[in-house]
């Protein structure tokens, strides 16, 4: 069974006259963890939100060239945007949970997958939470509303809430940036765990936090992919200049 | 030094503003609450009119009381009818219809400060038109239409400023635009929205001119959509209209009373607003 793979071809975004996102080609394999790289507005969040059609939300935005995930163009006509929004679940940069309770958040998103009695989703929240790894923390508060939570355990349900939609991908944009080094490595820990059952994009400026959690590399350059590869090949023998400048710190 | 000179004339000009409207809502309550609380009996809110002056002796006033407290909340809930699909579709659907959006922004501001007046003589007009009579039902529908830009620009103005990253993380999960709207929307902006329907509540039950010509006026309590209705504004303005000085006070009395339930509902608007705060993200 094919989980999860992406294949992004001839991207093309623009935003009004702006264009972010120049002829983007990028193979990602199903059932990894593929990090991608590069300097600060190179158009790594606008790619992340354009595989789940998120960047639609905004007026002046226009896309061409084509996505597939599995062979399902996402694109297409015939396609429905939510269904392919419950395929992936995003956890943005700062995390952001729904204006309800602890519980109700991760119920949100069970009753988005169909599981809308309580008594169906009591046993899944836990084990979303449980997923997660915030389960032990909040068991005794889930009527608590979300935003009491730490920054770092709000991350940590937005992961479980989205992962109670069922996703097949999971999309994270700089997830541990907004978190102090042990939340961050919390984090870090159960994406390790999840890439055995999800295939994993995650954008990130940390070399090093690449290094220990990809498999494979795509590294972008104002809207360019210049070099995409598996990890050890992207960090050893970089084949690009612009590639070496940038593992050497130049653009930082 | 000129900056020193700057920070003193606009303390002043504060100070001075601040002075004025205390002493001016002062001297408004003092003069309602010197004329109108000897006369505010109980006998004037537990009895409707029995003869006297005509609405200035006998009896109290309880016709109006409950025919505006009717009036208000059959307006609120038309007015909640339009105005909350409208402000929803406003932030959900029709987001990325700036153009629209901002047209439709600008003609309720237009009819936002249009004076009371105008939505009487419009309502009269619709009177004509279809043929109803004076009646609760047709000021109902004229208070409603006043009230209603109240209500939704109140409610678009939270609904605009919620943070589009709340709006993304529903979206990204595959939510609906109905699901992010009644589910997450609606949760996030409930303070303003209460707040919102409170200050409609609040502007339909102080107005005389949008009722001056749509609801009559009658004795009793109405019973009926169709039968006319008294109203606390339009006592006030009959009783301020004699030539007697009993019947004038009771027009205190009357105001005051109208002053007591927009107070009682600010308050009510403040608690609810304050109450479903607590799950709001910022
Ligand atoms: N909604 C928008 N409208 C117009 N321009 C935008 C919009 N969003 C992003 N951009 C522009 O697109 C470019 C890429 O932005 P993006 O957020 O994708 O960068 P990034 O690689 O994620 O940067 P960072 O590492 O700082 O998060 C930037 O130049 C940015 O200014
Ligand atoms: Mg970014």
């Amino acid at each position: 069974m094919q989980r999860g793979k992406i294949s992004i071809q001839n991207l093309n975004l623009h935003f009004g006259k702006h264009h972010i996102l120049k002829d983007v080609n990028i193979e990602i394999p199903e059932n990894q963890l593929t990090v991608i790289l590069g300097p600060s507005g190179c158009g790594k969040t606008t790619l992340l939100k354009t595989l789940n059609r998120l960047v639609e939300l905004d007026d002046m935005v226009k896309i061409d060239g084509k996505i597939f995930i599995d062979n399902e163009d996402i694109f297409h006509t015939s396609t429905d945007v939510t269904d392919i929004r419950r395929k992936m679940g995003l956890l943005s940069q700062r995390p952001s949970p729904l204006p309800m309770s602890i519980f109700k958040n991760v119920a949100y998103g069970l009753s988005l997958n169909g599981v809308r009695s309580k008594k169906q989703q009591i046993p899944l929240v836990e084990k979303n939470l449980r997923e997660a790894n915030l389960w032990d923390e909040v068991k005794h508060r889930l009527k608590d509303p979300a935003i009491k939570l730490s920054i770092g355990q709000q991350q940590r349900l937005c992961l479980a809430r989205g992962l109670a939609v069922n996703p097949q991908i999971i999309l994270a944009d700089e997830p541990t940036s907004a978190l102090d080094p042990i939340s961050a490595k919390v984090i870090e820990q159960q994406f390790l765990e999840l890439k055995q059952n999800y295939t994993v994009v995650m954008v990130t400026h940390v070399l090093r936090q690449a290094r220990r959690l990809a498999d494979y590399v795509v590294f972008m350059y104002l809207g360019e992919v210049i070099e995409q590869g598996p990890v050890h090949e992207f960090f050893e023998n970089p084949k690009m200049e612009k590639t070496r400048e940038y593992l050497k710190g130049a653009f930082n | 030094m000129w900056k020193k000179i700057e920070a003193q004339i606009f303390h002043g000009l504060m100070v001075l503003s601040v002075i004025s409207l205390g002493v001016i809502l002062f001297l408004i309550i003092f003069s309602i609450v010197y004329r109108g609380l000897p006369h505010l009996t109980w006998e004037l809110v537990s009895q409707t009119p029995q003869g006297g002056f005509y609405i200035g002796r006998d009896g109290g006033l309880l016709n109006a009381i409950i025919g505006s407290l009717y009036l208000s909340a059959g307006a609120v809930i038309l007015a909640l009818m339009l105005s909350l699909p409208l402000a929803i579709a406003m932030n959900i659907h029709y987001r990325k219809n700036k153009k629209l959006v901002n047209s439709i922004r600008f003609v309720l501001d237009l009819l936002w400060g249009m004076p009371a007046i105008v939505y009487g003589a419009f309502g009269f007009t619709l009177m004509i038109f279809f043929g109803i009579k004076a009646s609760l039902l047709a000021g109902i529908i004229t208070i409603g239409l006043f009230i209603l830009p109240i209500l939704t620009r109140s409610m678009d103005e939270v609904m605009k400023n919620v943070p589009i990253t709340l709006l993304e993380a529903a979206f990204s999960m595959g939510s609906t635009k109905a699901e992010v709207s009644f589910r997450v929307l609606i949760r996030q902006t409930l303070p303003g929205i209460v707040t919102a329907v409170l200050l409609g509540f609040g502007r339909g039950i102080g107005d005389v001119a949008a009722v001056l010509f749509t609801t009559g006026f009658s004795d009793n309590i109405p019973t009926s959509l169709t039968h006319q209705t008294a109203t606390l504004p339009l006592a006030v303005f009959f009783q301020l209209g004699s030539p007697i000085e009993q019947v004038q006070n009771r027009a205190f009395a009357t105001a005051l009373l109208l002053t007591i339930i927009i107070l009682l509902v600010s308050l009510a608007s403040r608690y609810f607003g304050n109450r479903f705060k607590k799950s709001i993200i910022k």
